[in-house]
């Protein structure tokens, strides 16, 4: 799958709650497009003092629509370079890039699966959903956020699933608390197999957790600060434990990011651990 | 004679004008100015997927030490105005492996390769070059000087001119004769023509410029810096302005070296900047984060600019801003007598550059 560098142009922007879900005419890029795939986007314009491309998951593309090929995010206001996208509006050029990075890995049998999507990070669950079940797999969802208007797609998950939970940390939807509180249940019920989640890497951590302890398999999409979102900046590595059992630091860009939640080491994120592939011995350098 | 100012244009929107753009790479030439930054392109696999990386003059690939390196603790980066720190630490599979995957495939791919080397000791550098003298389809040798020296309390090589030639001449020696040694020099020094003049004269044949700047941001939320590293490179436009007067400095004295200019460049005319500054070659880096389709297209933002100015030559062009305003033109053999439409650059552009420096 190659990338592509498009000069789109902005189709829609509209509000979802506390977010934003922009369109984008670009051709090429929803043609590879799957389930897990992000676009980098260049923000600020062509003279631009934030340099840098962000990275939004792939909410649905459409490849022949009435305006061509499509691609849209859903994003929510954080910094400078989403308040830019926010002020977009049709017909606006938009420089973007993918579609980028691993998507989620799909069974070949069909088996029973939950998708946990904590606030925007649910974004990417819907078109696996649509896969998941045109393979004949049984799909229940969990989504959660801190309150109801960073609670993405309730209704889309609804729609397509046996069975939906939802979490929010103020009560205002669904029950008062987070996603890992109902997994557990969720879990039970279903007999879930694989549990494939996206949002905060806090959340993604302990989803893993208890999905391990349930003894299903997980794949998560992580969250880590980008600067190229194509694999040639360095900047976006996690210690991950390859099949060869030796731990590396694996650039979440291209080797992401999607995981498997057994090959990440949670809890060294942020670190060099002493047994990676090249930790240092003497002194570092810049 | 009109000016146009297309930045923004694809390549191929408008004919390119008819110069001539194959430059020298310390010695070597290359069909046009154009390379990655080391540490801004891989190893060139992942940009080929934006443009045909055999288009460029060459492909610099990131600092390779000996053995394999994880380099430092996330976050590495942190954005700022019109730039970027990095504390990547060097992260990297080690030579061996890089020869048999990376260097292997730019060559499979039939791209010229410079190979960026870094080490902590004037030992790895010779290792480093020992190993590569026996790998063919090398175009050039980078010298990543600014690593610290273990031997020397972690003091950047760069930093040092003693240490600095000693890197170089043991680097120089190892390396097959035809293939040009380029040391790479840090703008964090006081005097960088005198580390300049140290490399060169310890065998440099080129001289690549500039490295980042030490820099750092901090986190106003947790009050802490923002990097696990504390301390990173600054990179991207908001260098260039250091960086040009790096190579002017770096020409004006040693007007015969061949320069690699780079630090910021995001168009045609900021690349124009660093070789009317004395730059015989320019590296695009950080702002292939931002269009990972950069090099290609400044390298044709510089052609048109060149000809918008009436330059048949990169060549005339190197150095040009160190001439002293109203020179007499004086024509020369190739250029075409009677053109109306000549522009400022014409008149001198087929003369000897270095007779005007001083
Ligand atoms: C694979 C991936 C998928 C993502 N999907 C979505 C999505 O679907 N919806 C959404 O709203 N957000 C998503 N994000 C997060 C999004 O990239 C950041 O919110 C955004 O980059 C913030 O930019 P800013 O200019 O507003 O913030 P600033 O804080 O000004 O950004 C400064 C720099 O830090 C980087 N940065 C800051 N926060 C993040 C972050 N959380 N993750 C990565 N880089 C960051 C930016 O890219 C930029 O280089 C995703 C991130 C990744 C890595
Ligand atoms: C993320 C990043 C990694 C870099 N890695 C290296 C490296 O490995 N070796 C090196 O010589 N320079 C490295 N550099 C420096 C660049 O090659 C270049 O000298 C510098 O960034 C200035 O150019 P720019 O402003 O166009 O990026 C790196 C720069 C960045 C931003
Ligand atoms: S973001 Fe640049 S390598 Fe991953």
């Amino acid at each position: 799958m190659a990338a592509v560098q498009v000069r789109g142009e902005v189709l829609s922007i509209r509000r979802v709650g506390d977010y934003h879900a922009l369109t984008v005419v670009a051709p090429g890029i929803a043609e590879g497009t799957r389930p897990g795939h992000f676009v980098a986007l260049a923000v600020g314009g062509p003279a631009s003092a934030t340099l840098l491309r962000r990275a939004f998951s792939i909410y649905r593309v459409q490849e022949r629509g009435i305006y061509g090929s499509t691609v849209e995010i859903v994003f929510a206001v954080t910094g400078k370079g989403t308040a830019w996208l926010a002020e977009r509006r049709a017909h606006d050029p938009l420089d973007i890039v993918g579609p980028l990075g691993r998507p989620f890995a799909l069974p070949k049998e069909p088996v029973t699966a939950t998708l946990v999507g904590g606030g925007y990070g649910s974004a990417p669950l819907f078109t696996l959903a649509e896969q998941l079940r045109a393979r004949g797999c049984r799909v229940d969802f969990v989504l959660g956020a801190s309150s109801e208007p960073r609670l993405f797609g309730a209704l889309e998950a609804k729609r397509m699933s046996t069975q939906v939970a939802i979490t929010t940390e103020d009560g205002t939807l669904g029950e008062r608390g987070r996603v890992t509180d109902v997994l557990p249940a969720m879990i039970k019920r279903s007999g879930a197999e694989v549990v494939y989640a996206c949002g905060p890497m806090g959340m993604l951590r302990a989803v893993h957790t208890i999905a391990e302890a349930y003894g299903a398999h997980s794949q998560c999409a992580v969250e880590e600060s980008m600067a190229c979102g194509i694999g040639v900046c360095m900047t976006c590595v996690l210690p991950v434990i390859g099949d060869d059992g030796q731990t590396r630091m694996l650039r979440s860009c291209v080797e992401g990011p999607v995981f498997r939640g057994d090959r990440v080491r949670w809890d060294d994120i942020g670190t060099i651990p002493a047994d990676a592939v090249g930790a240092p011995v003497e002194q570092e350098q810049r | 004679m009109t000016r146009m100012r297309i930045t923004t244009e694809k390549p191929g929107a408008r004919p390119l004008p008819p110069v001539y753009m194959a430059t020298s790479l310390g010695g070597a030439t290359i069909p046009n100015p154009m390379l990655t930054a080391s540490g801004c392109a891989a190893a060139g696999r992942e940009l080929d997927q934006f443009f045909d990386v055999t288009d460029l003059g060459a492909v610099v690939t990131k600092s390779i030490m000996l053995k394999p390196r994880s380099g430092r603790a996330t976050p590495r980066m942190a954005e700022t105005a019109s730039g970027m720190l990095n504390s990547i630490g060097l992260q990297g599979p080690g030579l061996d492996a890089f020869v048999d995957t990376d260097l292997a495939w730019l060559k499979r791919r039939g791209a010229r390769a410079v190979v960026s080397i870094a080490g902590s000791s004037v030992e790895e550098f010779t290792k480093l070059a020992q190993r590569l003298r026996n790998t063919d389809g090398i175009a050039g040798v980078e010298v990543n000087i600014s690593c610290p020296n273990v031997e020397n309390r972690g003091l950047v090589f760069a930093c040092d001119p003693l240490a600095a030639s000693a890197v170089i001449s043991a680097v120089r020696r190892s390396t097959a004769p035809g293939i040009p040694v380029i040391a790479k020099l840090s703008p964090d020094v006081t005097d960088i023509v005198e580390v300049a003049r140290a490399v060169v004269d310890a065998g440099a044949d080129g001289l690549s410029m500039i490295n980042t700047s030490l820099g750092l941001v901090i986190d106003t939320q947790t009050m802490r810096p923002t990097l696990a590293g504390v301390t990173g490179g600054l990179s991207g436009p908001a260098i260039r302005p250091l960086a040009v007067r790096c190579v002017w400095q770096v020409h004006a004295a040693l007007p015969t070296v061949p320069i690699v200019g780079m630090g910021g460049i995001r168009t045609g005319l900021d690349a124009l900047e660093f070789i009317l500054a004395g730059a015989s070659a320019i590296a695009v880096g950080t702002v292939i984060f931002n269009d990972p389709g950069a090099p290609i297209r400044v390298l044709h933002e510089l052609q048109r600019e060149l000809g918008d100015r009436g330059f048949d030559r990169l060549s005339d062009a190197i150095g040009y801003a160190h001439r002293p305003h109203g020179v007499p033109a004086e024509p020369t053999a190739d250029e075409s007598a009677g053109d109306d439409e000549a522009a400022p650059g014409d008149a001198l552009a087929g003369r000897e550059h270095k007779e005007h420096r001083g």
